[in-house]
């Protein structure tokens, strides 16, 4: 299967190219999965009929605005938040909903790095303590062979033996967060959901987990989900990304085609809001500036979700009425707009 | 106080063992001859009503008077620790039954429960300690609770729960570990309040019956003839306040040495001196700030780092410069120290620092204060930490103007509408009513610009303002922040570890490295012209978004220097791919390569394009 659905702009050669490991379907599979939330005014949904597929050994970055949902989502994967509707599957194997022994196996298949890596270690625990109990969370190991796994995951993730000992308050971020990925990987999950692994890391470090997340990911052929509002970082692991708003995915586009080949308005504007060190050349194209607050998810406005704000939508453009009544998102198409840039990056719009 | 705290506890517990041993068969020998009497050689405190000398009573008793105090907390803490931790383990609707049942005995003071518990449990010793025990309990369970939901809320637990934990495990490993510390400091000053309280009771007549006595008893047996002697009533109030103290001091004690757990740091000798480097701005007329050779020393743990070293800098009106550099490199520090809000203990030292002409230095307390309140104003990353949670945004934007420019209500709130409305937030005076967490943080941050504009201050200094913020939102606050800056020629210290963002936004650059300033260079030569290892290698970090996802940017080997760090030489020396000798030996000064352009190194790149960006640009179509 292709990284994403709807496989346009995925070239075949260079998913051969890559060592995919498993078989088809293999990896991680999310149908229509919605997610609510008790909010103060009532339920709040902060997922909404997202369906993505990420097949082994291959990386989608997810990204879109705080409050779009996709933490929410990324929890929902790992477990620590129910869906209410929609399937999750793994390798084919479904989520199972019930039994909790069954959840607790879940963890087996699929693993977070979490965002915050000062947050993410029990401060009190030593790394080797950390990771010997990740090693063991599903597997009987005895002293031997724990010391030996966590010395393998130091290893893996291009630490020094000399950190086991240490606590995480005697770490760098760019270490802890290191050790948090290796201890992700202690149970050789088949998918690895990374959520905002990098935003807390200085730029010299940051480059650095990154290559080591792709090298990871080559050796070990996991499925990947790359959450991140930083459009560059996305770029420069995925190969294909998937944008959100308000709860749902309003693009999904290959990395080769990005930025320019960028087709819904709001992706557009996300990319035209990245600073560029060259003043006044913007990557993503002309800028794009966003009116208004992003809407409140419990209540999202009607028909696109996005045309409040659309700088190509209804308050900017006459005629295009239709944005607000009617919404313009399907389960299947890649882009979820009634006025889409067209594929190549001419400017129809301008 | 660690040692006065051991002493008094140590006296007594010695006093607790051996008082019933020594004074137990003189305080119990009734006296016919020598009832009621005062204070005489004999009997330091007098007797009473049955000629028992009262000091024998008294230290004899010390036993009898802790031991219920310290019985009945443990069984509180004990009842109130299971209460409170099942909380953590139940599922969601058991949990908030148990939450609102704990608050309902929370409403009651506690006290009042212990005394309706001991009538309940029938007057004596027995039946205080049981409600004193039913009444600290709720305390204990609440405390328990918060704590455990502190702990379940973090990352590192939700990371244990997707490892697939049981429960058991989460408990013993996760969850005890952070709340046993907060619980055992509760538990000691818990010690302390019990004791009173249970004397308390046996004053009342609820707690220990005659002819079984305690420091209580004989509290209120003293009282009834405080007016002709006060000594017997005086005496054992003392005993009470003084265990109590004891215990209220060990807690004290227990929650220092828990706070001052650093990881072990190395110890390090005072700095050697470097050469500080001068000076050479030309003093133009309208320069707003100046400040040379700035350094900030902190103790941290049982050392002294110095995070900012030697750093100058000056700012002209209407200019906005960057100031940039990763975590670490001293950039926040330099700023809090240029608006005296450097952390306790901190120390900030300068050879020059003028601010709106002035001489910083000799300016008194009260003047400094009152020229930064009118002239200077800071954005900080998190606007949530910058506003009072608990006042309405309208008290906040308009305290200052009318406190320091002596502008009525009326029309400092009507200026707070306009600056408002300046920051494109609609509904102003919904807006004004309402409380910071009522906003979202693009919201906040905009109403900080609006505070921080309210006073029109020469200098605004912000902190990271975007970095919480998505990048739609980030490019509205830079966008309010270049206008703020034109309409009032507000001179702008932007300070950010995104290179892209400062060169996108401000007019000059100073990078920042180790605690100095490396390189000085104008905004729009950051692309190709820096000259300095370190400035390069931050350029070539950002990747662009039409980067070719195959070619990984270099990385940097290596730490960041240490703050606390002696070596005499150039602070990037470590993962500096250019160094020489020299640069081991003597530290660079930051000297000029042409009027706009300043750097720090031994050995600057030279000044090709190329080298400094690799296919970062490529532009598509
Ligand atoms: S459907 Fe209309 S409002 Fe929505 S993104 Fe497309 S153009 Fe904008
Ligand atoms: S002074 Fe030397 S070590 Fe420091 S940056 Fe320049 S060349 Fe590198």
């Amino acid at each position: 299967m292709s990284g994403v659905r709807g496989p346009g702009g995925l070239p075949e050669q260079s998913r051969g190219a890559r060592g995919v490991r498993g078989a088809r379907g293999a990896g991680l599979a999310l149908h229509d999965v919605t997610v609510r939330h008790h909010g103060p005014y009532g339920p709040v949904t902060a997922v909404d009929g997202v369906s993505l597929e990420i097949a082994r050994g291959r990386t989608v970055g997810l990204v879109g605005e705080s409050g779009s949902g996709k933490s929410t989502l990324a929890r929902a994967i790992v477990g620590l938040d129910r869906p209410c509707a929609g399937r999750i599957a793994i390798d084919g194997r479904e989520y199972p909903v019930r039994r909790a022994a069954d959840r607790r196996r879940w963890g087996r298949r699929v693993q977070l790095v979490f965002q915050d890596p000062d947050t993410a270690l029990d401060p009190r625990m030593t790394v080797r303590q950390s990771l010997a109990e990740a090693a063991g969370a599903f597997a009987r190991l005895d002293r031997r062979a724990r010391e030996q796994r966590v010395g393998e995951l130091l290893e893996l993730v291009g630490l020094d033996a000399g950190c086991a000992g240490r606590l995480p308050g005697q770490l760098s971020g760019g270490q802890r967060q290191r050790v948090a990925v290796a201890r992700a990987l202690a149970v050789d999950p088949a998918v690895l959901v990374a959520d905002e692994v990098t935003s807390a890391l200085d730029v010299s470090v940051r480059a650095a987990l990154l290559g080591m997340l792709r090298e990871l990911q080559r050796r070990m052929g996991f499925a990947m989900l790359f959450i991140s509002h930083d459009l560059a970082a996305v770029r420069q692991v995925s190969d294909a990304v998937a944008v959100m708003y308000l709860g749902r995915i309003v693009e999904t586009a290959s990395n080769e085609a990005l930025p320019g080949g960028a087709r819904h308005p709001y992706t557009r504007t996300l990319l035209s809001a990245v600073p560029s060190l060259h003043t006044g050349r913007r990557p993503g194209g002309e800028a794009l500036p966003l009116s208004g607050e992003a809407p409140d998810p419990a209540s999202p406005p009607a028909g696109c979700r996005f045309h409040p704000r659309c700088p190509v939508g209804p308050s900017r453009r006459p005629g295009r009425e239709v944005c607000a009544v009617q919404d313009p998102w399907d389960e299947t198409a890649r882009v979820a707009c009634h006025f889409p840039y067209p594929a190549g990056d001419g400017p129809e719009h301008a | 106080m660690g040692v006065t705290a051991l002493a008094m506890l140590a006296s007594l517990a010695v006093l607790a063992v051996v008082g019933p041993v020594l004074w137990g068969p003189a305080a119990d020998r009734p006296d016919p001859s020598a009832v009621l009497q005062g204070p005489t050689g004999g009997h330091p405190l007098g007797t009473d009503h049955l000629g028992r000398d009262l000091l024998a009573r008294l230290l004899a008793s010390t036993w009898s008077s802790l031991l219920p105090a310290v019985t009945a907390t443990l069984l509180g803490a004990a009842a109130g620790v299971t209460l409170g931790a099942l909380t953590a383990v139940v599922g969601g609707r058991t949990r908030r039954l148990l939450g609102a049942f704990i608050n309902l005995l929370l409403a009651f003071p506690a006290l009042l429960v212990a005394m309706f518990f001991a009538v309940l449990f029938g007057a004596g010793a027995r039946g205080a300690v049981f409600a004193l025990a039913v009444a600290c309990a709720p305390g204990f369970a609440r405390l328990t609770q918060t704590l455990a939901a502190g702990v379940a809320g973090t990352d590192f637990m939700a990371a244990a729960r997707v490892l697939g934990l049981r429960r058991h495990r989460l408990l013993r490993r996760h969850v005890l570990p952070h709340v046993a510390e907060p619980l055992l400091l509760n538990t000691t000053v818990a010690v302390g309040s019990a004791l009173v309280a249970l004397s308390g009771l046996s004053f009342l007549g609820l707690g220990a019956q005659p002819p079984s006595y305690d420091w209580g008893l004989l509290l209120s047996q003293g009282l009834d003839r405080v007016y002709t002697e006060p000594l017997p009533a005086v005496a054992p109030g003392i005993a009470i306040v003084y265990a109590g103290v004891a215990f209220q001091l060990l807690g004290e004690v227990l929650a220092k040495a828990a706070t001052r757990q650093h990881p072990p740091a190395r110890q390090t000798g005072e700095p050697a001196a470097s050469p500080a480097p001068t000076g050479r701005r030309p003093a133009g007329a309208d320069l707003l700030l100046e400040v040379a050779d700035l350094r900030v020393a902190l103790p941290a743990g049982d050392r002294t780092i110095r995070p900012v070293r030697g750093v100058s800098l000056a700012l002209r009106r209407g200019e906005m410069v960057g100031l940039v550099g990763e975590s670490g490199s001293g950039k926040s520090l330099t700023a809090l120290a240029l608006a005296d809000l450097l952390p306790d203990g901190a120390r900030a030292t300068w050879s020059a620092h003028r601010f709106l002409g002035a001489d910083v230095g000799s300016l008194t307390r009260r003047e400094r204060h009152r020229q930064l309140a009118t002239g200077m104003a800071m954005i900080f990353q998190n606007p949530a930490s910058a506003f009072n949670p608990a006042l309405r945004i309208e008290t906040q934007l308009t305290e200052a103007v009318r406190a320091h420019h002596g502008i009525p209500r009326e029309q400092a709130v009507e200026q707070a509408r306009v600056q408002l409305q300046r920051v494109a937030l609609p509904g102003e005076r919904r807006l004004l009513r309402s409380r910071p967490f009522q906003l979202s943080g693009g919201q906040r941050q905009r109403v900080a610009i609006a505070a921080a504009s309210m006073m029109r201050p020469d200098l605004v200094i912000a902190d990271e303002p975007t970095t919480a913020l998505d990048v739609t939102v980030q490019r509205q606050i830079m966008d309010l922040l270049r206008r703020v800056r034109r309409d009032d020629a507000t001179a702008i210290l932007f300070i950010s570890h995104d290179i892209a963002l400062v060169a996108d936004a401000c007019d000059r650059v100073l990078v920042m490295y180790g605690g100095t300033i490396v390189e000085s260079l104008p905004a729009r030569a950051l692309a190709d012209g820096a000259r300095h290892p370190y400035t390069r290698m931050l350029v070539a970090s950002v990747r662009g978004l039409t980067a070719d996802r195959e070619s990984s940017p270099p990385g940097l080997g290596g730490a960041p220097p240490d703050p606390g760090g002696t070596a005499p030489g150039c602070p990037f020396l470590d993962r500096c791919p250019q160094r020489l000798d020299r640069c081991a030996a003597e530290i660079p000064v930051l000297s000029a390569l042409d009027p706009h352009h300043e750097v720090a190194c031994w050995r600057p790149l030279p000044p090709t394009a190329s080298s400094g960006r690799p296919e970062t640009e490529e532009c598509d179509t």
